[in-house]
């Protein structure tokens, strides 16, 4: 019985950074999906996002600035609107150049922002972090605490896939794929380019933001190795990459799935002999990087391939070729 | 006069040092980005690699760093060639937005497998200290400074002659300024390709030693120098390979003199924000003059 109930919390934790995942994911997939923007610096915007809602929600510490000990619900709102933000910034100087440069851009803001965290130790306690970040509902006797937790995480998860499958099929988010596949008859057609990608890329950046909110009091703790490049934005192209850039769908299921693969791989590294457990730790990222690469090369679309939205019947049936049905 | 001093011995001479390793990493990030159309993120990684197979090397013969460079460059370059063929060829049809993601997963694949490899202690090509050799009784330069910018100046040299005097040296800068018409007069352009992987990896592996034989051997240097690099690529104009010695030049003399007092006492950037002085002029010459000091191509 205590074993199935160990299994029961793993299970609620694997969800839980599943769900933070899925966000990260969701956002990658409007800039990246929507927008066809590469954005090389995802833990940047991530951490922004966790160090706002920890500084926001922190009671008073004589090691950083804080203790507002703000409603959690408002901390998510400057935390998203923080990530948002840099990346306007980000964007006003990249956007308007070919998106290698964005790629070149982004990660060199994660670097900076990590640097800006990890110098500023009046403001956030440098690379020892800030600690003691409250968590939502962690009153609750366990297990309830972690599955309250879990439920925030999974809503944040529902809406912002629901929100994003209206957008998608909207007119904002047809213009966007039209960007993305065809950019001079876009703006042939009259359509503000930059302004659409811009909206894509600081929407993407937010829930970014939300997800290191999530983060910051899932672990209650967050330092500046939070951007680290490895965790924070490889493993979500892994995830959006296999689940299948421009679904929705895909995003949330590939962000669970390499997830469940990343947490079972290191319980097994973890177990081996230590001399082992070191270097199969390298070699899981190893196999992950591989795992990208078989899919670039061979399943493009990943798991759940772009779904278009259908025209409206009437234009499907005189578009339909002669002798189907 | 101190100050003076002071100025040569900890920021002009320690910038030359690293401008001239930015500079040899600069030049392969300028060329892919100019011939293949794309920004290598795994660049980095074969600077890492080459300081590590160096170290290997070192240890296996005893030799001095310069020494073993060579050979160091040469294996770097296979592997460079050997990924190229592997990972990036299948893409060369495609929207070159997917080598950025195969070259940035492969950034994280060259690193995990160099930490399986080696492991992830630090680890120095040459141990002891050296005297410094003394200049006007007040000048100090590490003879292991001479090295390094001596080395980088010739790898220099031969690239550019290279570049200049040979066919295929004419047939990449061709490629680089416009490839539809080198094309058209009938490059072949898989050579030329591979031309740049060996170049490009050889300079990497290079500018890994060089900077490992200044500081020490570590995992994440690669990514560490990223960055500037190419900060540096693009400052001097993306396809001008002198455009990114200039421009390594000038980003490493700029990360070492914003450290420099220039107003009052205390350093005009803190150290520990160097890492940020090439962004920051990155993001300058991306608003100012995107096409670079050289007048490159952007896209």
């Amino acid at each position: 019985m205590d074993a199935l109930y160990g299994y029961s919390l793993y299970f609620v934790s694997l969800l839980t950074m599943g769900g933070i995942y899925a966000v990260l994911c969701l956002g990658l997939n409007v800039q990246w999906g929507f927008a066809g923007l590469f954005n090389a610096g995802i833990g940047g915007f991530f951490a922004i996002g966790a160090y706002a809602t920890a500084l926001l929600t922190t009671a008073p510490s004589a090691r950083h600035i804080g203790g507002f000990e703000i409603n959690t619900l408002v901390a998510y709102g400057v935390s998203m609107l923080a990530a948002g933000l840099v990346a306007w910034g980000v964007g006003k100087v990249c956007l308007r150049l070919r998106s290698d440069y964005l790629a070149i851009a982004t990660i060199g803001a994660a670097e900076v922002v990590r640097l800006i965290f990890k110098n500023e130790t009046d403001v956030t306690n440098g690379p020892r972090g800030v600690s003691a970040i409250p968590k939502p509902f962690e009153t609750l006797p366990e297990p309830w605490n972690h599955i309250a937790f879990l439920a925030i995480v999974l809503a944040a998860v529902a809406i912002a896939y629901w929100a994003l499958q209206i957008a998608q099929r909207s007119p904002w988010g047809r213009v966007m794929t039209a960007i993305r596949e065809n950019e001079p008859a876009v703006r042939a057609a009259g359509k503000d380019v930059e302004r659409f990608r811009m909206e894509g890329f600081v929407l993407g950046a937010m829930l970014m933001g939300l997800a290191g909110a999530f983060m910051s009091q899932y672990l209650k703790f967050v330092d500046p190795n939070l951007s680290d490049p490895l965790t924070a934005t490889f493993l979500v192209w892994v995830m959006l990459v296999v689940g299948g850039s421009a679904n929705n769908k895909g995003a949330v299921l590939g962000a669970v799935l390499i997830w469940t693969l990343w947490s079972a791989s290191e319980i097994v590294t973890g177990s081996l002999p230590d001399e082992w457990a070191v270097r199969t730790a390298y070699a899981r990222i190893f196999l992950i990087g591989l795992m990208l690469q078989i899919f670039l090369q061979k399943y493009p679309l990943g798991i759940f391939p772009e779904k278009r939205p259908r025209p409206p019947r009437s234009e499907r049936d005189a578009n339909a070729p002669v002798g189907s049905k | 006069m101190y100050a003076l001093y002071d100025f040569i011995n900890f920021h002009f001479i320690p910038g030359l040092v690293l401008g001239s390793i930015y500079a040899l990493g600069a030049i392969g990030v300028t060329l892919t980005f100019g011939i293949l159309r794309f920004a290598n993120f795994a660049h980095g990684e074969s600077m890492t690699l080459g300081a590590y197979i160096a170290w290997t090397l070192i240890t296996l013969t005893g030799w001095h760093p310069i020494a073993v460079l060579p050979l160091a460059m040469l294996i770097t370059a296979v592997v460079a060639v050997g990924i190229d063929r592997g990972f990036y060829k299948p893409f060369r049809a495609a929207p070159t937005i997917m080598l950025v993601i195969a070259s940035f997963g492969m950034m994280l694949m060259v690193r995990s497998a160099i930490q399986f490899s080696w492991g992830v202690q630090l680890k120095s090509l040459q141990s002891g200290i050296q005297q410094p050799l003394i200049l006007f009784d007040a000048i100090r330069i590490s003879p292991k400074h001479v090295v390094i910018v001596g080395a980088a100046l010739a790898l220099m040299v031969i690239i550019h002659l290279i570049l200049s005097r040979t066919k295929m040296g004419k047939a990449m800068r061709a490629m680089s300024d416009s490839p539809e018409l080198a094309k058209l007069t009938g490059i072949d352009t898989e050579q030329v390709i591979r031309n740049t992987w060996i170049i490009g990896g050889a300079l990497a592996a290079a500018a890994g030693v060089l900077l490992a034989y200044d500081t020490h051997v570590e995992t994440m240097m690669g990514f560490q120098v990223l960055l500037p690099v190419f900060a540096a690529a693009i400052l001097g104009g993306i396809g001008k390979p002198y455009g990114a010695m200039i421009g390594g030049l000038i980003i490493g003399l700029a990360e070492e003199l914003a450290t420099y007092p220039w107003i009052g006492d205390t350093p005009l950037v803190s150290p520990g924000y160097k890492a940020g002085v090439a962004f920051v002029l990155m993001i300058g010459i991306l608003l100012w003059r995107p096409s670079g000091i050289m007048r490159g191509r952007t896209f």
